[in-house]
Protein backbone atom coordinates (compact mmCIF):
# COMPACT_ATOMS: atom_id res chain seq x y z
CA UNK A 1 0.00 0.00 0.00
CA UNK A 2 1.70 3.18 -1.10
CA UNK A 3 0.83 6.76 -0.41
CA UNK A 4 0.75 7.50 -4.13
CA UNK A 5 -1.89 4.86 -4.87
CA UNK A 6 -4.15 6.10 -2.13
CA UNK A 7 -3.66 9.73 -2.91
CA UNK A 8 -3.34 10.53 0.80
CA UNK A 9 -0.87 13.33 1.25
CA UNK A 10 1.18 13.48 4.42
CA UNK A 11 0.98 17.02 5.76
CA UNK A 12 4.12 16.77 7.88
CA UNK A 13 7.67 15.88 6.96
CA UNK A 14 10.44 14.21 8.95
CA UNK A 15 11.67 16.64 11.60
CA UNK A 16 8.39 18.54 11.82
CA UNK A 17 7.19 19.42 15.31
CA UNK A 18 3.66 18.11 15.82
CA UNK A 19 1.18 18.02 18.68
CA UNK A 20 -1.18 15.13 19.42
CA UNK A 21 -4.83 16.15 19.77
CA UNK A 22 -6.17 16.19 23.28
CA UNK A 23 -9.50 14.47 22.81
CA UNK A 24 -11.38 11.54 24.29
CA UNK A 25 -13.68 10.07 21.65
CA UNK A 26 -15.28 6.71 22.31
CA UNK A 27 -14.33 3.60 20.37
CA UNK A 28 -11.24 1.67 19.36
CA UNK A 29 -8.52 4.32 19.57
CA UNK A 30 -4.86 3.52 18.90
CA UNK A 31 -3.61 6.81 20.39
CA UNK A 32 -2.82 6.12 24.05
CA UNK A 33 -4.18 8.59 26.59
CA UNK A 34 -0.74 9.32 28.03
CA UNK A 35 0.48 10.95 24.83
CA UNK A 36 -2.59 13.04 24.01
CA UNK A 37 -1.85 16.77 24.15
CA UNK A 38 1.93 16.27 23.94
CA UNK A 39 4.26 17.63 21.26
CA UNK A 40 7.06 15.72 19.55
CA UNK A 41 9.05 15.51 16.35
CA UNK A 42 8.29 13.32 13.31
CA UNK A 43 10.98 10.63 13.20
CA UNK A 44 9.73 8.86 10.07
CA UNK A 45 6.62 8.37 7.95
CA UNK A 46 5.53 4.74 8.17
CA UNK A 47 3.14 4.81 5.22
CA UNK A 48 -0.63 5.10 5.13
CA UNK A 49 -3.01 2.70 6.86
CA UNK A 50 -6.78 2.35 7.07
CA UNK A 51 -8.15 4.25 10.04
CA UNK A 52 -8.41 1.68 12.88
CA UNK A 53 -11.29 3.57 14.47
CA UNK A 54 -13.30 2.98 11.29
CA UNK A 55 -12.11 -0.61 10.83
CA UNK A 56 -13.37 -1.41 14.32
CA UNK A 57 -16.83 -0.33 13.17
CA UNK A 58 -16.73 -2.75 10.20
CA UNK A 59 -16.08 0.09 7.74
CA UNK A 60 -13.23 0.20 5.22
CA UNK A 61 -11.18 2.87 7.01
CA UNK A 62 -10.51 4.69 3.76
CA UNK A 63 -9.05 7.07 2.83
CA UNK A 64 -6.02 5.61 4.58
CA UNK A 65 -4.38 7.92 7.07
CA UNK A 66 -0.67 8.72 6.94
CA UNK A 67 1.00 7.17 9.97
CA UNK A 68 3.90 8.96 11.61
CA UNK A 69 6.53 7.76 14.01
CA UNK A 70 6.75 10.62 16.50
CA UNK A 71 9.53 11.05 19.06
CA UNK A 72 8.70 12.71 22.39
CA UNK A 73 11.05 13.73 25.18
CA UNK A 74 10.32 11.67 28.27
CA UNK A 75 10.64 14.66 30.58
CA UNK A 76 7.92 16.43 28.57
CA UNK A 77 5.61 13.43 28.79
CA UNK A 78 5.98 12.45 32.44
CA UNK A 79 6.12 15.10 35.17
CA UNK A 80 9.05 14.34 37.44
CA UNK A 81 10.57 11.82 34.98
CA UNK A 82 13.62 10.25 36.57
CA UNK A 83 16.13 9.21 33.98
CA UNK A 84 18.42 10.74 31.39
CA UNK A 85 17.44 14.17 30.08
CA UNK A 86 17.87 12.82 26.56
CA UNK A 87 15.55 9.82 27.07
CA UNK A 88 12.73 9.62 24.53
CA UNK A 89 9.58 7.66 23.81
CA UNK A 90 8.31 7.00 20.30
CA UNK A 91 4.79 6.21 19.17
CA UNK A 92 2.84 5.83 15.96
CA UNK A 93 0.42 8.70 15.49
CA UNK A 94 -2.17 8.83 12.71
CA UNK A 95 -2.46 12.12 10.85
CA UNK A 96 -6.01 12.73 12.03
CA UNK A 97 -4.69 12.73 15.61
CA UNK A 98 -2.26 15.56 14.89
CA UNK A 99 -3.37 19.15 15.29
CA UNK B 1 -21.11 -16.50 42.96
CA UNK B 2 -21.88 -20.22 42.91
CA UNK B 3 -19.39 -22.32 44.76
CA UNK B 4 -17.71 -24.87 42.50
CA UNK B 5 -16.83 -28.28 43.78
CA UNK B 6 -13.95 -30.54 42.85
CA UNK B 7 -11.30 -29.40 40.39
CA UNK B 8 -13.75 -28.27 37.73
CA UNK B 9 -13.19 -24.65 36.73
CA UNK B 10 -15.85 -22.86 34.70
CA UNK B 11 -14.70 -21.11 31.55
CA UNK B 12 -14.05 -17.41 31.83
CA UNK B 13 -16.12 -14.99 29.79
CA UNK B 14 -13.46 -14.61 27.10
CA UNK B 15 -12.66 -18.33 26.94
CA UNK B 16 -16.33 -19.01 26.40
CA UNK B 17 -16.52 -16.34 23.71
CA UNK B 18 -13.47 -17.81 21.92
CA UNK B 19 -14.92 -21.33 21.98
CA UNK B 20 -18.33 -20.15 20.77
CA UNK B 21 -16.82 -18.13 17.92
CA UNK B 22 -14.49 -20.96 16.90
CA UNK B 23 -17.30 -23.53 16.88
CA UNK B 24 -19.51 -21.21 14.86
CA UNK B 25 -16.79 -20.63 12.27
CA UNK B 26 -16.21 -24.37 11.94
CA UNK B 27 -19.94 -25.08 11.78
CA UNK B 28 -20.43 -22.52 9.02
CA UNK B 29 -17.48 -23.90 7.08
CA UNK B 30 -15.38 -20.71 7.28
CA UNK B 31 -12.44 -22.63 8.77
CA UNK B 32 -11.78 -26.23 9.69
CA UNK B 33 -10.56 -27.66 13.00
CA UNK B 34 -7.48 -28.90 11.14
CA UNK B 35 -6.68 -25.43 9.80
CA UNK B 36 -6.92 -23.97 13.33
CA UNK B 37 -4.73 -26.71 14.79
CA UNK B 38 -2.24 -26.19 11.97
CA UNK B 39 -2.07 -22.44 12.52
CA UNK B 40 -1.56 -22.96 16.26
CA UNK B 41 1.21 -25.49 15.65
CA UNK B 42 2.92 -23.12 13.20
CA UNK B 43 2.73 -20.32 15.76
CA UNK B 44 4.26 -22.50 18.46
CA UNK B 45 7.05 -23.48 16.08
CA UNK B 46 8.14 -19.91 15.42
CA UNK B 47 10.63 -18.64 17.95
CA UNK B 48 13.15 -15.88 18.53
CA UNK B 49 15.79 -17.91 16.65
CA UNK B 50 14.60 -16.14 13.50
CA UNK B 51 15.28 -12.69 14.91
CA UNK B 52 18.59 -13.93 16.32
CA UNK B 53 19.65 -15.14 12.88
CA UNK B 54 18.92 -11.70 11.43
CA UNK B 55 20.97 -10.01 14.15
CA UNK B 56 23.96 -12.32 13.64
CA UNK B 57 23.87 -11.69 9.89
CA UNK B 58 23.68 -7.92 10.48
CA UNK B 59 26.69 -8.08 12.82
CA UNK B 60 28.75 -9.77 10.10
CA UNK B 61 27.43 -8.06 6.99
CA UNK B 62 27.17 -4.22 7.07
CA UNK B 63 25.27 -4.17 3.77
CA UNK B 64 22.64 -6.54 5.20
CA UNK B 65 22.45 -4.41 8.34
CA UNK B 66 21.76 -1.31 6.24
CA UNK B 67 18.99 -3.14 4.38
CA UNK B 68 17.56 -4.41 7.68
CA UNK B 69 17.41 -0.92 9.19
CA UNK B 70 15.77 0.39 6.01
CA UNK B 71 13.15 -2.39 5.72
CA UNK B 72 12.97 -5.00 8.47
CA UNK B 73 10.31 -7.18 6.83
CA UNK B 74 12.24 -7.46 3.59
CA UNK B 75 15.41 -8.32 5.51
CA UNK B 76 13.52 -11.15 7.25
CA UNK B 77 12.33 -12.47 3.89
CA UNK B 78 15.88 -12.27 2.58
CA UNK B 79 16.85 -14.95 5.12
CA UNK B 80 13.93 -17.10 4.03
CA UNK B 81 11.51 -16.22 6.85
CA UNK B 82 7.94 -15.79 5.74
CA UNK B 83 6.40 -12.84 7.55
CA UNK B 84 3.05 -12.13 5.86
CA UNK B 85 1.54 -8.86 6.97
CA UNK B 86 4.43 -7.93 9.23
CA UNK B 87 5.65 -4.32 8.98
CA UNK B 88 8.89 -4.56 10.90
CA UNK B 89 11.04 -1.66 12.06
CA UNK B 90 14.45 -2.69 13.42
CA UNK B 91 15.92 -0.25 15.94
CA UNK B 92 19.65 -0.27 16.52
CA UNK B 93 21.39 -0.11 19.87
CA UNK B 94 24.62 1.90 19.82
CA UNK B 95 27.11 2.95 22.47
CA UNK B 96 24.91 6.06 23.00
CA UNK B 97 21.41 4.60 22.61
CA UNK B 98 19.47 1.71 24.11
CA UNK B 99 16.09 0.67 22.67
CA UNK B 100 13.26 -1.17 24.38
CA UNK B 101 9.92 -2.32 22.97
CA UNK B 102 6.46 -2.34 24.53
CA UNK B 103 2.83 -2.31 23.46
CA UNK B 104 0.95 -0.23 26.02
CA UNK B 105 -2.47 -0.78 24.43
CA UNK B 106 -2.43 -4.57 24.14
CA UNK B 107 0.39 -7.00 23.31
CA UNK B 108 1.54 -6.21 19.74
CA UNK B 109 4.71 -8.16 19.08
CA UNK B 110 6.45 -9.37 15.90
CA UNK B 111 5.00 -12.89 16.32
CA UNK B 112 5.72 -13.80 12.71
CA UNK B 113 9.37 -13.43 13.57
CA UNK B 114 9.74 -14.02 17.32
CA UNK B 115 6.85 -16.38 18.05
CA UNK B 116 4.57 -15.91 21.03
CA UNK B 117 5.34 -13.05 23.42
CA UNK B 118 6.32 -13.90 27.00
CA UNK B 119 3.65 -13.50 29.67
CA UNK B 120 5.37 -10.51 31.30
CA UNK B 121 5.32 -8.63 27.99
CA UNK B 122 1.52 -8.81 28.07
CA UNK B 123 1.26 -7.90 31.76
CA UNK B 124 -0.07 -4.57 32.95
CA UNK B 125 2.92 -3.82 35.20
CA UNK B 126 5.40 -4.09 32.29
CA UNK B 127 3.19 -2.22 29.84
CA UNK B 128 2.43 0.65 32.20
CA UNK B 129 5.83 0.97 33.89
CA UNK B 130 8.39 0.59 31.10
CA UNK B 131 7.12 3.74 29.38
CA UNK B 132 7.48 5.96 32.44
CA UNK B 133 10.35 4.41 34.35
CA UNK B 134 12.28 2.39 31.77
CA UNK B 135 15.59 2.46 33.64
CA UNK B 136 14.02 1.01 36.77
CA UNK B 137 12.23 -1.73 34.85
CA UNK B 138 15.38 -2.60 32.88
CA UNK B 139 17.35 -2.78 36.14
CA UNK B 140 14.79 -5.28 37.42
CA UNK B 141 15.64 -7.42 34.39
CA UNK B 142 19.30 -7.08 35.42
CA UNK B 143 20.05 -4.59 32.66
CA UNK B 144 21.76 -1.46 33.98
CA UNK B 145 21.97 1.31 31.42
CA UNK B 146 24.53 4.07 32.20
CA UNK B 147 22.90 7.51 32.77
CA UNK B 148 24.67 9.02 29.76
CA UNK B 149 23.13 6.46 27.39
CA UNK B 150 19.84 7.60 25.87
CA UNK B 151 16.91 5.25 26.32
CA UNK B 152 14.38 5.05 23.53
CA UNK B 153 11.11 3.39 24.42
CA UNK B 154 9.10 2.23 21.41
CA UNK B 155 5.38 1.88 21.93
CA UNK B 156 4.07 -0.36 19.14
CA UNK B 157 0.65 1.20 19.42
CA UNK B 158 -0.54 0.92 15.81
CA UNK B 159 0.50 -0.89 12.61
CA UNK B 160 4.26 -1.34 12.87
CA UNK B 161 6.14 -3.99 14.86
CA UNK B 162 9.59 -3.57 16.37
CA UNK B 163 12.73 -5.55 17.02
CA UNK B 164 15.97 -4.41 18.66
CA UNK B 165 19.33 -4.91 16.96
CA UNK B 166 21.61 -5.26 20.00
CA UNK B 167 25.26 -4.24 20.10
CA UNK B 168 27.67 -7.01 19.27
CA UNK B 169 29.55 -7.86 22.46
CA UNK B 170 33.29 -7.31 22.57
CA UNK B 171 35.33 -10.50 22.49
CA UNK B 172 33.28 -12.13 19.74
CA UNK B 173 35.66 -11.34 16.90
CA UNK B 174 36.10 -14.31 14.54
CA UNK B 175 32.96 -15.99 15.90
CA UNK B 176 30.82 -17.84 13.38
CA UNK B 177 27.39 -16.56 12.42
CA UNK B 178 25.75 -19.50 14.16
CA UNK B 179 27.69 -18.98 17.37
CA UNK B 180 26.86 -15.25 17.35
CA UNK B 181 23.16 -16.02 16.87
CA UNK B 182 23.33 -18.19 19.99
CA UNK B 183 24.05 -15.06 22.06
CA UNK B 184 20.87 -13.30 20.97
CA UNK B 185 17.98 -14.18 23.25
CA UNK B 186 14.34 -13.21 22.97
CA UNK B 187 14.84 -10.63 25.73
CA UNK B 188 17.72 -9.03 23.78
CA UNK B 189 15.38 -8.60 20.81
CA UNK B 190 12.76 -6.89 23.02
CA UNK B 191 15.47 -4.74 24.58
CA UNK B 192 15.23 -5.80 28.22
CA UNK B 193 18.53 -7.71 28.09
CA UNK B 194 21.94 -7.43 26.46
CA UNK B 195 23.77 -10.31 24.77
CA UNK B 196 26.06 -11.96 27.31
CA UNK B 197 29.07 -14.10 26.55
CA UNK B 198 28.67 -17.19 28.71
CA UNK B 199 31.32 -17.30 31.40
CA UNK B 200 33.64 -20.25 31.01
CA UNK B 201 32.92 -22.79 33.71
CA UNK B 202 35.84 -23.10 36.08
CA UNK B 203 37.61 -26.31 35.27
CA UNK B 204 40.63 -27.83 36.96
CA UNK B 205 42.55 -28.11 33.72
CA UNK B 206 42.56 -24.45 32.62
Amino acid sequence: MTLEKLGTVPLYGVGARVRVRRAAPLGHIRTPFYIRGHAGVVERICGAFPNPEELAQQRDGLPAQPLYRVRFRQKDVWPGYRGGASDVIELEIFQHWIE
Amino acid sequence: MRKETGSYQPYSYFQLMEISLRELLVEKGVVTEDAIAGAMAAMRERGPERGAAMVARAWLDPAYKARMLADGSRAAEELGFEVPGLRLIVVENTSDTHNVIVCTLCSCYPRMLLGLPPEWYKSRPYRSRVVREPRKVLAEFGTKIPPKVQIRVHDSNADMRYMVLPLRPAGTERWSEERLAGLVTRDCLIGVALPQIPKKPKSRKS
